[in-house]
């Protein structure tokens, strides 16, 4: 019997997602044993006309990770889709935008503008940009456009399962792996690689009464005034950990620093931001307006730190006009 | 004419595209490497506070988010004029070390390494890791995967994370090391030593004893004369996290020595159409075109230039195989591209040694890993050596330190025009006469290989912000909170 064919593939994405995947380690040789690999450019040398070539759902499992920032992006999709059996949102970028998706917090002219004209590296008064094509004297070269916001993969394409995280773990890499080579992966639609409950639940530190009197920003507190065993947010160091989903074994907060949320949603949360949002305001230990909106002014980037992770594929999604 | 294109061009990071113009006699009239895409980041980090950029930077790039967040972490100190402790200062270059023993591995025997332990033309689903695995044997293979997997533990004691580690804040680390930690990671570096010397063992015997591998290396068809790029110590010597930034000519004169705040004074970006990756020239000598020779702005930052542009490496037995490769190359500088998979091993070998320097100093374990900034935030240029070339971010903030400006030249996109030089070069070479096959277009993608490019990094570019508006209610209806930014 043949094995089972795998690809694991790239759209608008870092390549932590092929790190982390490497990342299982020896377990590399098992899955070589049990499974082919027919397309992953960061490894290895297949080109899109061979995943062309391929008969629909000739590929058992796409893992695919990275958002939809353009054309590219989007074919390559669609035709993964198309060959694959069964698609996985691998990593918070196809999951739900992931960082590159806070630049649906301006537009594609903005982009342009700042990188090409206003960048302070820039040539002076240039006014080239990208084309789609360009005519030089030996023929035409092509781009793929640039869409005006980056979509998470279930925006455009029908996903079977979602795998959070940045990166995924490797533990629930290998897990997800072996459910899909071993035919014991759940119902479709379900969020995998994760585990119950949210990052508080896994998170070692000391949980007490959460009344707090300020925020602090994690550089600005002495080393020494900070309390290593009791829980972050009551120490006024912001943490997203309480609505966020548990999988990650809490890996932030053990070296003195907050969740940023990079593992979604916790289970029945439909909105991280204005969950966290929520539950952060919920823990200030004041009654005076004045007071309360001093502290709260002290969470100086709420769509960044509440939203790291999961504006593109949010309620909201991009800025409004 | 005729238009070959390989899409997408494979082993290395990101995303890319070569397209082969051919006459109608089948011979190279043009070539060009494309680079897809833009995600924007150059913008979107205005607004953000200061301390987040090491940990929101990172997501440019997943194989090489050490350097990212050093160089941020660096800019970040520069934008609150804060001098780090000893201890927070070496914490700081020991995980970076680190760093760049599993880094370079990964290109060795993964990206680049295939071509030549699987050679330039073997069938394409056997030119990869799998491959060479299958080929050297499961004992190397398993060599190489637990060193890969022994630094990026290190790197998540230290720093939280082994992918997209957190741990670097203006000031220093978050988080010091045990004594326990500490013997641990002296011991692995011993191990990264040996690992160091058994690379170049294997690159001896699987390279340099071929002599068609040589032959392809010494050929004008991976050569260009182009200046050179790298941070050096204050001894000229190779350093990767610190330093002033050193170019050298065609001809191996320096051509300017400076420190990172000046960047602007000595680079200069230009833009093409057909490509969404600018190009950074030296500013002196200006965009010239896709030429090389001493005329032409275009340089090169990489393993070599690194090498060219320095006196030697700072530990022992790096430097003996510096000057065993330069004395194999005939002497500084080498403009043999495929020697840059040497100076890579040279430069594994020289952070390995220098992570058991930094492990062995009694320091490492003290106290003061951060120190609290005291100063008003406002601008600030950081700068370290990406394996993949020297890295510039450049943040202004508010007085608060929140990020107003934030402009970056990541290790890639310095090599942008010599990689285009070098694939157009190889293909001119290559394809003759309309004849084209797998093996020779994989000898194409070598050209850029040799680069170990991240077009991931080089495609970063961050935009804004926008009015944002979080309004929180409590279950009667009321409004409790009306957070904007």
């Amino acid at each position: 019997m043949s094995k089972p064919k795998f690809a694991l593939y790239w759209a608008a994405s870092c390549g932590g997602c092929e790190i982390a995947f490497l990342d299982i380690r020896e377990k590399l040789l098992d899955f070589d044993a049990a499974a082919e690999l027919v397309f992953c450019p960061c490894v290895m040398d297949a080109k899109y006309k061979d995943v062309e070539g391929m008969a629909d759902g000739e590929i058992d499992v796409t893992l695919f990770n990275g958002g939809i920032r353009n054309e590219e992006n989007l074919h390559i999709a669609k035709l993964l889709r198309q060959k694959s059996k069964v698609l996985v949102a691998f990593g918070s970028c196809a999951y739900e935008g992931c960082i590159p998706g806070l630049a649906n917090l301006t537009t594609k002219e903005e982009i342009l503008d700042y990188v090409y004209r206003q960048s302070p590296s820039v040539a002076a008064g240039n006014q080239v940009l990208p084309q789609t094509r360009t005519e030089t004297p030996t023929g035409p070269l092509t781009l793929p456009a640039l869409f005006e916001v980056l979509r998470p993969l279930d925006q455009v394409v029908d996903v079977d399962y979602r795998m959070p995280g940045c990166p995924p773990v490797a533990d629930q890499i290998w897990a997800v792996a072996e459910a899909a080579l071993t035919g014991k992966l759940p119902a479709k639609g379900s969020v995998v690689g994760v585990n119950p409950k949210t990052v508080c639940d896994e998170c070692k530190r000391k949980k007490e009464e959460k009344k707090i009197k300020a925020f602090h920003r994690p550089h600005l507190v002495d080393p020494r005034d900070i309390d290593p065993v009791k829980c972050l947010l009551e120490q006024g160091i912001i943490c997203n950990g309480p609505a966020v989903r548990a999988g990650c074994g809490a890996l932030c907060p053990q070296v003195n620093l907050g969740c940023r949320g990079c593992y979604g949603p916790a289970e029945g949360v439909q909105d991280l931001g204005a969950k966290l949002a929520g539950s952060i305001a919920s823990i200030i230990d004041s009654d005076d307006p004045a007071e309360i909106d001093r502290i709260v002014g002290e969470i100086l980037d709420p769509v960044g730190t509440f939203y790291r992770f999961g504006l593109a594929g949010s309620l909201v999604g991009r800025r409004l006009k | 004419m005729k238009t070959i294109t390989i899409d997408p061009i494979t082993r290395l990071e990101g995303h890319g595209k070569i397209s082969i113009v051919l006459d109608d006699a089948g011979n190279v009239a043009d070539a060009y490497v494309q680079i897809p895409e833009l995600r924007g980041f150059e913008k979107f980090c205005v607004g953000r506070p200061v301390e987040e950029m090491p940990r929101i930077t990172t997501r440019i790039c997943g194989v090489c988010p050490e350097a990212h967040m050093m160089a941020s972490a660096k800019t970040c100190d520069a934008v609150y004029h804060v001098d780090l402790p000893r201890t927070a200062r070496m914490l700081r270059e020991l995980l970076y070390v680190i760093f760049y023993v599993t880094d370079h591995a990964t290109h060795f025997y993964a990206l680049g390494g295939p071509d030549f332990v699987m050679g330039p033309d073997a069938p394409a689903a056997e030119r990869n890791i799998l491959g060479v695995i299958h080929k050297v044997g499961l004992e190397i293979g398993r060599k190489v995967i637990g060193m890969r997997g022994a630094c990026h533990e290190l790197i998540k004691m230290m720093a939280g994370r082994s992918v997209h580690p957190i741990g670097a804040l203006p000031g220093g680390m978050s988080k010091g090391m045990t004594k326990e930690e500490r013997d641990l990671v002296l011991k692995t570096g011993k191990e990264a030593v040996e690992f160091g010397k058994f690379s170049i063992g294997i690159f001896n015997q699987i390279v340099l004893a071929n002599k068609q591998y040589v032959d392809l290396i010494l050929s004008d068809s991976f050569t260009h004369h182009t200046y050179n790029m790298g941070l050096v110590d204050e001894k000229n010597l190779v350093n990767f996290y610190d330093g002033e930034v050193r170019v050298t000519g065609p001809d191996g004169r320096e051509h300017a020595k400076f420190k990172p705040a000046d960047y602007l004074e000595y680079l200069v970006e230009h833009v093409e159409p057909w490509t969404y990756l600018k190009f950074p020239v030296l500013r002196k000598i200006g965009w010239k075109g896709l030429v090389d020779g001493p005329a032409s702005g275009i340089y090169k930052a990489t393993p070599l230039s690194r090498l060219n542009v320095s006196d030697g490496m700072a530990t022992p037995l790096a430097n003996e195989e510096h000057d065993r490769m330069y004395q194999t190359l005939g002497g500084k500088p080498v403009h043999q591209t495929l020697a840059t998979h040497w100076a890579r091993l040279v430069e594994l070998l020289y952070a390995a040694e220098r992570w058991v320097e930094l492990a062995s100093e009694p320091e490492i374990t003290g106290p003061q890993y951060r120190v609290v900034p005291d100063k008003t935030p406002d601008e600030g240029v950081g700068v370290v050596e990406a394996p993949r070339g020297t890295l510039y971010h450049h943040y202004k903030t508010d007085e608060r330190g929140i990020v107003r400006e934030a402009n970056l030249i990541v290790g890639t996109t310095n090599n942008n025009g010599a990689i285009n030089l070098s694939v157009k070069k190889a293909a001119m070479a290559f394809i003759k006469d309309g004849q084209v096959n797998d093996g020779l277009l994989n000898i194409v993608e070598m050209a850029f290989r040799a680069y170990d490019p991240c077009f991931g990094c080089a495609t970063h570019a961050w935009p804004g912000q926008g009015p944002f508006h979080i309004r929180v209610f409590d279950r009667g209806g009321r409004l409790v909170h009306d957070l904007r930014r």
